[in-house]
């Protein structure tokens, strides 16, 4: 058997293992709006809405029958439906129902529209973290014991637990509001490119447009920046583990032994194979990811889903608020089936 | 008598029966006072200072604080730090030094309820789990990874929907994030102990179930959740921060860091800077303090990061 036919196998394999993942993640949500003894309707209304306004709303929402009832409704709109839309030709997505508060628009659209806002900034969060990461890990990991490992380790200590909050609204007030070097929050000041991918710094180089690209990037550098530096503390504290251990194996010995520069060992024989477990943790840290990008949407005012998820709780838009859950529960799914098949492409020590 | 060349530390712990050395304390304070001079031991010891001057403060709130975190100066809102308030007052003419000081009491008591909660359920399923082995213990693994993979902060907001506001329920909310933690670290730790020549050797002799589990595996287990708890304590601390911070917290008037952040926040574009850097430099020194432990505290205790190390 090839190398590539097997490889589609694994990823086959590994694409019907998520689907547990994804029902398992579909039964906590449910689990917890629905089941729990607080009831989300009157708790999202705030005990003070009449009696027959909750009521309404509860019907409206099938949340008058039975739990059981519910949960199979549930499901069936998330798993079955896209393959139902599907075959009457229709773009493949969940039925997640309509707004309470904006009348006739979908919960789908209403979330799908601001998902590209929180992949752009989570894309270039992650991008921060990977570069101060690597660099401060590798530092350290191979200066062993040196001030400079010890103060690399403080770093990658605070710096994970700086409330991204704390940090974004320092960050705000130093280079937006002293400095005036960039913009306090949003994601553009001037026009939007057109909707092409939704990623405004991607749409506006689609366009041709600078002024727009250049807004955009003002734009993400701020959140980019408070998201990616608390996340690179967890990486300087792995890619230096891993480098210290690299840096006593086997192989890095004998090029030294081979009498090759220092300098080289590290970055060519060292660095590349300390690299390869640490794709495997971020693929771990997606749920911290999301974590940070909600609290860092809140501080930098960024529409994305976090922050639509949280207007949806004060506008009392309970199917929002559940659908947006959910999409988060979907996008957990995909991302960490993607970095799976990424391993296998980079790992040549995983079987498959 | 002391050989020549212990430290008085030393000499004390080898002066205790040697019961006394291996048993659960000896096991974490031997390390600790034997390493106090290595760069590991002195982090160590830095974040048992920090953990220990919080709760401290936590405790002498009321006598330390120069006024009632709840009294409201009126016209003196939003003044910035002097000599009558320290640390400046809030948006609601509040003494910030006050708050600030009292809200450490709120951490500590949601760090409090959260980690003991979590470990209280987490660390008897990580044991049945790792122990019964088999199809039950794959179901939970899965289950467990699955909620781990899912963002906390969100877990916890739909949470503190369902359950309402206040220090409990937020504890509660927070716990069930955790519990995953508990149950995989435990639950590895329990396979790998099981095969043990020891254990194997407990069960040849026909030692129970329940006092393998008991005497065997727990005891072996357990050095493992002081590392846990201090980890689990800092990340207790910033999820509620987190959630207080996006209003799904605490309530006014409570004293509490992530509040106090949150409602400052539109202050900031007039310049309003002391309402969120206080509270957030709180949370970052004790869980900065909290983390320096844990880590201290694995490099210590773990004998194969030991065994490395010399």
């Amino acid at each position: 058997m090839g190398r590539t036919s097997s490889l589609s196998a694994y990823i086959v394999t590994r694409l019907i293992l998520s689907l547990p993942m994804l029902i398992i993640l579909l039964t906590v949500v449910f689990l917890v709006l629905r089941v729990l003894p607080g009831d989300p309707i009157s708790a999202i209304y705030g005990g003070r809405a009449p009696l027959e306004v909750v009521e309404r709303a509860r019907a409206q929402l099938g949340l008058d029958k039975p739990l059981i009832v519910q949960y199979f409704d549930f499901m069936r709109a998330i798993l079955v439906e896209p393959f139902a839309r599907l075959l009457h030709l229709q773009a493949p997505t969940p039925d997640l129902g309509y707004s309470l508060k904006y009348t006739g628009q979908t919960v789908w659209s209403r979330v799908i529209t601001v998902l590209p806002g929180t992949i752009e900034l989570t894309i270039f969060g992650m991008l921060v973290a990977i570069m101060i990461g690597t660099v401060t890990g590798m530092v350290a990991g191979s200066r062993r014991d040196t001030p400079v490992d010890v103060g690399l380790r403080m770093y990658g200590i605070v710096a994970y637990v700086i409330p991204i909050f704390w940090l974004g609204l320092m960050l705000q007030l130093v280079f937006a509001l002293w400095l005036g070097w960039l913009p306090p929050n949003g994601r553009m000041s001037g026009e939007f490119p057109k909707f092409r991918t939704g990623l405004y710094t991607i749409d506006s180089l689609l366009e041709g447009d600078l002024t727009k690209f250049l807004d955009a990037v003002s734009h993400l550098i701020l959140p980019a920046l408070a998201l990616g530096i608390v996340i690179s503390g967890l990486f300087t504290r792995i890619i230096r583990v891993n480098m210290l251990t690299t840096m006593r194996s086997d192989f890095v010995e004998a090029a030294r032994a081979r009498g090759i520069k220092e300098r080289v060992v590290i970055y060519k024989h060292a660095f590349k194979n300390a690299m390869i477990p640490v794709i495997t943790v971020m693929g771990l840290q997606f749920a911290l990811l999301f974590s940070g990008a909600v609290l860092t949407e809140k501080t930098f005012n960024w529409p994305g889903m976090g922050t639509r998820l949280l207007t949806a709780i004060t506008e009392r838009d309970f199917p929002v608020v559940q659908g947006a859950i959910i999409v988060y529960a979907i996008m957990v799914v995909i991302a960490s089936l993607a970095i799976d098949i990424i391993n296998a492409f980079v790992d040549p020590r995983i079987k498959y | 008598m002391a050989e020549e060349g212990e430290s008085p530390q030393e000499t004390l712990i080898s002066s205790l029966p040697p019961k006394m050395q291996h048993s659960f304390f000896g096991r974490i304070f031997r390390p600790l006072f034997e390493e106090s001079k290595t760069l590991t031991g002195i982090m160590t010891w830095l974040g048992v200072t920090i953990l220990i001057g919080f709760i401290f403060v936590a405790v002498a709130a009321p006598f330390i604080a120069p006024y009632d975190p709840e009294d409201i100066f009126v016209g003196e809102r939003n003044e910035s730090p002097s000599i009558d308030h320290i640390m400046g007052t809030d948006r609601l003419g509040r003494d910030l030094l006050s708050r600030v000081l009292w809200g450490s009491r709120t951490s500590l008591l949601i760090m409090l309820a959260a980690v003991s909660t979590a470990l209280s359920a987490g660390l008897p399923l990580g044991l049945f789990s790792g122990y019964v082995g088999g199809r039950i213990d794959r179901a939970l693994v899965v289950i467990m990874d699955s909620i781990y993979s899912f963002p906390g902060i969100l877990l916890a907001i739909a949470l503190s929907i369902a359950l309402g506001k206040g220090i409990l329920n937020i504890s509660l909310a927070i716990t069930v994030i955790y519990i995953p933690l508990y149950f995989r670290v435990i639950r590895n730790h329990v396979i790998s102990v099981k095969q043990e020549l020891y254990v194997e050797a407990a069960r040849a002799l026909g030692a129970s179930r329940w006092t393998i589990i008991r005497s065997y595996i727990t005891l072996n287990v357990i050095i493992s959740i002081p590392v846990l708890l201090s980890i689990n304590a800092a990340d207790a601390v910033l999820t509620a921060a987190g959630l207080s911070f996006l209003g799904f917290g605490l309530e006014e008037p409570i004293a509490d860091w992530g509040l106090d952040l949150g409602r400052g926040q539109p202050f900031l574009t007039v310049g309003v800077w002391w309402t969120s850097f206080f509270p957030g430099l709180m949370i970052i020194i004790l869980t900065a303090g909290l983390s320096m432990l844990g880590e201290g505290l694995n490099d210590l205790i773990n004998p194969l990061l030991r065994k490395e190390r010399s």
